[in-house]
């Protein structure tokens, strides 16, 4: 045919299938390119964070343990009459007496002992920290710092252990901890779980299972829908002026007369886990409907078939057949507040508190708040404990999640059992 | 006995049924009540920030400097660094995020996409607050070690727009992924049938049917990236400054809130009501972008289902 | 049964020319195994597709008529663990040989689907795509006319060229995507059940479009309709599937031959419709 031309020679027809073929290849390999790209940034995220969680220290002391008894230049050589000895010479009558009220030194054990004479009277400053990179190829230079630096000695430091995790908020990087800001972190998603699963699921049920397809119930969801993609400092602005202004009497414990001290206003533990459970509703409203609409209407069928009233439908036979979805939705969406920070720092988290909290009405920090705060400061240490806290926040996340993935497998397991 | 007998089918009164709907019903309300308190708020604190006379509305938005202690109110430098921080992170999410996209469904084996899948969520799920820790502690280096210490400031706009684009990264891959995979295979097959190789199949077909699917995800992530706060709390920097250079310090409208509010404001002072002037405008362009994107990704679904 | 009333009797139309003295084969299938994975779908098939000749392959469900179609454009090759032995010879040259580009054999071999699957592209759109991908020189506009009016939409659409294909009527989109097929020039179109999504009047419309096509093309059809075979191919093929649903070619014979003399009781049992 005389068309047949349009489409070339067979040589033409091979050139133009080699050049085909080719751009195939080459975006084959731009798009593997983009996967180990995505890959990379993980890897590197987690070691950056690595990095600065174990390291060398540079520390000096500000009164040598030789000084206190001769010949012995570590802390740990003493032994344990050495040590009280030393702490009831060297520690500052203030200081001894309250120690010996808080519990006597002759009761106190061995790492008592040598924890109190490095706080009060060894006092070990840190001079310079370094990254686990650096503390492994740069060793000669870190240690010729330390043969420069007067005094200095070195030490191999995890930042995270489980003194961190205990020990509360210390201007003093060698000795600050997380437990105030993770006991803050957990009383407030308490809270937040409290205020919004009830509501979540309740409000689901009703969309999915109670509402018409009219206009005012796609208005609705069209509303949760945005609810959930709003920027989350905008729930902080919200929890700001509702929670902790307006509603400052209730959030604040003055309305209960509970006030723990004399400076109570609305930035407490209570408005935190309000303000979160805001964020989170949209989220559990949204993973809950997807749960209720799994279940085939048949099942809800043959219940109205045996003459069962809606309620006792969904609270008997819908209900528990995607209850573990609906927990498992709920748990990761707690897991997504756990690490929300920006609406917390509008709200007024503390800048430095050094109680823990006792109640809902507790003033708060929060742990993502504290690695925002230690970051922030230029000084090494910081960096260092910063890591550390994110690793601490990470394994927290990691036991959330697991158990949201441990509660779906054993109880669908269990439903299969019952089959 | 002249009772009326009781009809066996007559319908029984279920309070307690009623009570359930109704308290159900107020729930669902709750939402409602959510989006009219944020408006509301945002709406009349803002009302007290324009009205309070050292504020002009046209200042506002056209004004190049913001420095309240001198009674600048020119959004201009914010709204600045937010698109700077924004355009540079959807450079780099959007064009990863979508070959990535690609190839999880077009080119991966069963096994690799399900190595690759749980290891996005994994990346989806990791505190902002911990990538704005990378940014400051890994980007910011980075780049002053590749454009020099005196080009690139300790704090600046380019580190932060990075690491929110690798923010938005896994949720751009795994929303292109789905409305790639929605496209129907018939229209794969008819392509393949006419004589087409894969790439020209992907990108001549299936990519333009799944066009309305992928815009929403680009608005979506584009509102996420604007919204976006402790990344460019920590590392884009403090203090509004009007400048077309990623390289410098600039603060965004969200670093910007949340460093005054973090600080101590008392409640009436115009700098306790510049915050929630602010919060509105990012709600305006936020709302906007995801009302638009919820639009085009129903008008998708409509022509697949 | 004498054969004629069974021909009245199932409504069945002979309304053919006569097949030509010398004819070529264009596609030979010889020795076919078609295997998914450790299941064997179609064993031993052998048979000689005539150059500008309709065959339609009928049989119950599950006998491996989709299948053996898929072989020839190497459409299989999509389906995971699908796996062939035996011979695919186009114009003599074995399809499946080493050094055989299956995209370019989709070119020369053409599908038809059984859902109309247009691209959401407009109507010209569609029809030029294939051409231009394929390195067409020609003009657009010709190609897309001729392709038109090849496939019996031109009247039709001519004054919408530009509207989204998806709006036509399924009659009318199968139409397309038959022109669609036409445009990039192949020698052979197969057919997958190109008319059991439609209703009876476009249904009809294919089948006369069919037999206007086959002047210039080869076709293969494959249908689960009887009636449609009858009235549209030359030559018919017959498959069956066995205990193990393996399937197998039970008898391959001139149409009018098969229809009204099977040679196998078991074709005459399928065609009077004893099972199916």
């Amino acid at each position: 045919m005389q068309t047949q031309t349009l489409f070339g020679t067979d040589s033409d027809i091979n050139v133009l299938m080699n050049k085909r073929k080719k751009i195939g290849l080459i975006w084959q390999v731009v798009f593997l390119f983009a996967i180990t790209l995505a890959i990379l940034f993980l890897l590197l995220l987690l070691l950056s964070v690595i990095d600065s969680t174990f390291g060398y220290v540079a520390l000096r002391n500000e009164v040598e343990p030789s000084s206190l008894i001769e010949g012995k230049t570590l802390i740990k050589e003493f032994s344990r009459t050495e040590l009280e000895n030393a702490a009831k010479a060297n520690l500052s009558s203030g200081i001894l007496r309250r120690v010996e009220s808080e519990k006597p030194l002759a009761q106190r054990s061995y790492h008592d002992l040598v924890s109190l004479l490095e706080q009060y009277v060894i006092k070990p400053k840190v001079l310079k920290t370094w990254g686990l990179w650096d503390s492994l190829t740069q060793t000669r230079t870190i240690e010729a710092y330390s043969l420069s630096e007067n005094g200095s000695y070195l030490t191999f430091k995890s930042w995270i252990n489980p003194q961190f995790f205990l020990a509360d908020q210390s201007a003093d990087p060698l000795h600050a901890g997380i437990r105030t800001a993770l006991l803050g972190s957990l009383w407030i998603i308490l809270i937040t779980f409290l205020f919004a699963f009830p509501i979540g699921v309740g409000a689901a049920i009703y969309l999915q299972e109670y509402a018409h397809d009219n206009r005012i119930n796609r208005l609705l969801q069209l509303n949760i829908f945005n609810l959930s993609a709003v920027p989350s400092i905008i729930y902080g602005l919200l929890g700001l002026a509702v929670f902790v202004r307006a509603m400052q009497s209730f959030t604040s414990g003055s309305m209960f007369s509970a006030l723990t001290d004399s400076t109570a206003n609305g930035r407490t533990i209570l408005s935190g886990g309000l303000t979160l459970g805001l964020l989170v509703l949209p989220i559990i409203i949204i993973n809950t409907q997807e749960a209720l609409k799994a279940i085939p209407a048949s099942l809800r069928m043959s219940s109205y078939g045996i003459g069962a009233t809606q309620w006792q439908t969904i609270w008997y036979q819908v209900l528990p057949a995607c209850g573990e979805r609906i927990l498992t939705g709920t748990i990761l969406a707690l897991s997504r507040a756990l690490g929300e920070t920006a609406p917390l720092v509008v709200i007024g988290a503390s800048t430095f508190i050094s109680v823990d909290p006792t109640g809902i009405f507790s003033k708060f920090t929060t742990l993502p708040i504290q690695i925002y705060q230690w970051s922030a400061r230029p000084q090494g240490a910081y960096r260092n404990l910063a890591g550390a806290a994110i690793i601490a926040l990470l394994i927290l996340l990691m036991v959330m999640n697991s158990l949201a993935i441990y509660t779906r497998d054993k109880l669908s397991k269990k439903k299969r059992l019952e089959l | 006995m002249h009772e009326r007998p009781i009809h066996p089918f007559g319908k029984r009164k279920r309070i307690h049924e009623r009570i359930i709907e109704t308290t159900l019903f107020l729930f669902a309300m709750l939402s409602i009540l959510i989006t009219v308190g944020i408006a509301f708020i945002l709406i009349r604190e803002s009302y007290l920030f324009f009205s309070d006379p050292a504020v002009r509305l046209l200042d506002f938005l056209t004004a190049k400097k913001w420095q309240p202690m001198i009674g600048l109110f020119g959004i201009r430098p914010l709204l600045n660094a937010t698109l700077t921080t924004s355009i540079i992170a959807m450079a780099v999410g959007m064009p990863i995020g979508l070959f990535v996209a690609i190839y999880l469904s077009e080119y991966a084996t069963d096994r690799s996409r399900g190595i690759l899948k749980p290891t996005f969520e994994v990346l989806a799920g990791i505190p902002t607050i911990v990538y704005g820790y990378f940014a400051l502690t890994f980007m910011t280096p980075l780049l002053r070690t590749i454009f020099g210490k005196a080009n690139v400031e300790i704090y600046n706009t380019a580190s932060a727009g990075l690491v929110i684009g690798i923010l938005v990264l896994p949720m751009i891959a795994t929303m292109a992924e789905d409305a790639i995979s929605a496209v129907p295979k018939d229209l794969r097959l008819a392509s393949y049938a006419l004589g087409g190789t894969k790439i020209e199949t992907t990108f001549k077909v299936v990519i333009p049917a799944a066009l309305s699917g992928l815009s929403a995800t680009f608005l979506l992530a584009l509102s996420r990236a604007i919204g976006e706060t402790m990344i460019v709390a920590l590392a884009a920097g403090a203090g509004p400054k009007l400048t077309a250079n990623p390289f410098e310090a600039a603060e965004t409208i969200t670093g910007y809130i949340v460093r005054i509010s973090g600080g101590d404001v008392s409640y009436n002072s115009i700098d306790y009501n510049s915050i929630f002037a602010l919060g509105l405008i990012l709600f305006i362009i936020t709302f906007t972008l995801n009302l638009t994107s919820r639009k085009i990704s129903s008008l998708f679904h409509q022509e697949y289902d | 049964m004498n054969t004629s009333n069974l021909a009245e009797a199932l409504g069945l139309g002979f309304e053919r020319t006569a097949l030509p003295q010398q004819q070529k084969t264009t596609i030979a299938l010889k020795n076919v195994n078609i295997s998914y994975g450790t299941f064997l779908a179609v064993k031993d098939v052998s048979l000689d597709i005539y150059e500008r000749q309709v065959t339609a392959f009928i049989g119950p469900s599950g006998c491996g008529k989709s299948t053996v179609l898929r072989s020839i454009n190497r459409m299989n090759d999509m389906i995971r663990g699908a796996s062939i032995e035996g011979e695919v010879l186009f114009n003599g040259h074995d399809l499946y040989a080493k050094d055989v580009d299956p995209v370019l054999i989709r070119r020369k071999i053409g599908m038809v689907f059984q859902k109309p699957n247009p691209f959401p592209k407009s109507i010209f759109e569609n029809i030029a795509w294939g051409a231009r991908i394929n390195g067409f020189k020609g003009d657009y506009d010709e190609l897309v006319e001729t392709s038109l009016r090849s496939a019996a939409l031109w009247e039709e659409v001519k004054d919408k060229l530009k509207q989204n294909a998806l709006r036509l009527s399924g009659g009318q989109q199968q139409r397309l995507c038959i022109a669609r097929t036409i445009a990039v020039q192949p020698e052979v179109i197969l057919m997958d059940e190109p008319a059991s999504a439609l209703d009876p009047i476009a249904t009809g419309k294919i089948e006369e479009l069919i037999q206007e096509l086959k002047a210039s093309y080869t076709i293969i059809i494959v249908t689960h309709n009887m009636g449609q075979a009858s009235r549209v191919s030359d030559h018919t093929a017959f498959f069956m599937v066995d205990k193990q649903r393996t399937g197998f070619l039970q008898e391959y014979a001139p149409t009018e031959q098969l229809f009204l003399n099977p040679g196998h009781k078991r074709t005459e049992e399928y065609i009077s419709g004893k099972f199916g």
